[in-house]
């Protein structure tokens, strides 16, 4: 395109500069932690609450919340990307990664390269496998030592930091396993299919 | 306008502000001329990016508020206290100046004329820049759908597009606009003087039966409460598309 313009008297009104190599291109630094659905919010109990984990079109494993409970628990600290440019840093988390899920199915490879994440209210989102396994991906059920607000996901949420957060699906109630990729909700809908927000991968073509 | 192919990246263009609008005390409706604009629908939103002359760079996302038959390209923005992009767009730019934008954005929270279920818009302060592209696109279409909105402001002053939405719902036996003023009320206003509620949502409004088509819009706490009430009252959570702003969400 033309010259970039350059907004007369426009300034950064930053404090402080994030270093950065912890704010990807494009992304501010935010302290509160805002709240952005596509629908209502799900009011979900965790009595009734289970995870399902898929092979195609067939049940792997399907765990109740006590038995996910039961589970390994991981606590991560790191930092977060929205696609609408707010970053946070040093957010606390703390679930059952996708390792210790295929662990407990007695999985050592997993069967396929792409998971499609569904959820309630029918949001879903596409990852491929390899940005879950050895740490990358995690079902989270706490946050800062909290359980997880309805509203950013509780009970259960997708956890997958290095990617922009729409791919960490709130209300997470299974996973399936994919032999091809496939978009999911927001990646049908003009945005972009992996999201690394180091290369500022927001949207189709990016 | 036709769906951007899969894989065509969204490229950064020049807009040139045209005209700047005095919507309230704090808000401005930005008239944007953006040579070779692909045209967007109703409810869809761009990224701006502003460049300091240190290079410093800052990105921020706003919907679009005219309709897809207008020539203009206009966005609605309000200022936040304390924020970096939305003071200089409100308080610093001028007609003629410019700076880049791309888009269309967003394929899900948008709507138009090519539907039979009535639309039903449910706006918070400035968030309804979205909804008004709506409104003025069935208004320019001369569309007959039954639409309601219900508008919550902290008062008069605060209501953006008043004059505009009171011509509409006057000239438009199937459009109706409700204003609640949730802190400050005119003397003798006879209209709602609360935030949004059960009764204000179920009384004289779209049945589930009648399969609205919902949009609401505005600060995260009116989004979380409406919503559920919508889905209380029997409407389907899948009917309901949402757009929630935090203070340093899209709309900072």
């Amino acid at each position: 395109m033309a010259e970039t313009p350059i907004s007369r008297g426009f300034k950064s009104r930053r404090a402080e500069q994030t270093p950065k190599d912890r704010l990807p291109p494009g992304q501010y630094v935010t302290t509160d932690f805002p709240v952005l659905s596509a629908g209502p919010t799900p009011q979900i109990k965790v009595e009734s609450w289970t995870l399902a984990l898929q092979l195609h079109g067939s049940l792997l494993r399907k765990w109740s919340w006590a038995e996910f409970e039961a589970l390994p628990q991981t606590t991560v600290k790191t930092d977060i990307h929205c696609v609408t440019k707010w970053s946070k840093l040093d957010t606390t988390w703390q679930g059952v990664t996708f390792g210790d899920l295929l662990k407990a199915v007695g999985l050592t490879d997993p069967p396929e390269p792409y998971i499609m994440a569904h959820s309630d209210g029918g949001y879903t989102t596409n990852i491929p496998v390899a940005d879950l396994v050895d740490g990358k991906g995690m079902i989270a059920t706490r946050y800062e030592g909290l359980p997880v607000l309805p509203s950013h996901g509780g009970p259960a949420r997708l956890f997958v930091p290095h990617l922009y957060f729409w791919k960490s699906a709130k209300w997470v109630r299974r996973l399936q396993f994919m032999e091809t990729d496939e978009g999911g909700f927001w990646e049908s809908l003009g945005y972009h299919n992996y999201g690394d927000p180091w290369k500022e991968q927001r949207y189709d073509g990016d | 306008m036709t769906e951007t192919a899969p894989g065509r990246r969204l490229d950064w263009q020049l807009a040139q502000v045209r005209e700047i609008a005095v919507e309230t005390f704090r808000v401005k409706s930005l008239l944007l001329q953006v040579p070779g604009w692909q045209g967007h629908l109703s409810g869809q939103h761009v990224d701006i990016r502003l460049t300091a002359e240190d290079g410093y760079q800052a990105q921020r996302s706003y919907s679009i508020s005219s309709p897809p038959e207008d020539e203009l390209l206009t966005l609605t923005v309000e200022k936040v206290d304390n924020g970096e992009v939305s003071p200089y767009l409100v308080d610093d730019l001028r007609a003629g100046d410019q700076f880049e934008l791309r888009g269309p954005i967003g394929r899900y929270f948008v709507w138009t004329v090519a539907t039979v279920w009535p639309l039903w818009l449910i706006a918070g302060g400035s968030c309804i820049a979205p909804l008004m592209a709506m409104l003025r696109h069935r208004a320019r279409r001369k569309a007959r759908i039954p639409a309601l909105l219900i508008y919550s402001s902290r008062s008069l002053e605060d209501v953006i597009y008043r004059e505009e939405l009171d011509a509409m719902a006057s000239h438009d036996p199937d459009l109706r606009v409700v204003n609640t003023l949730t802190r400050k009320q005119p003397t003798g206003w006879a209209g709602h003087r609360r935030r949004i509620d059960k009764e204000l949502l179920a009384d004289a409004c779209f049945q589930p039966g009648q399969n609205p088509e919902i949009f609401v819009c505005g600060p995260t706490s009116l989004v979380e409460t409406v919503s559920s009430l919508l889905v209380e009252l029997g409407h389907d959570p899948l009917g309901i598309k949402t757009e929630r702003f935090g203070p340093s969400g899209a709309a900072s």
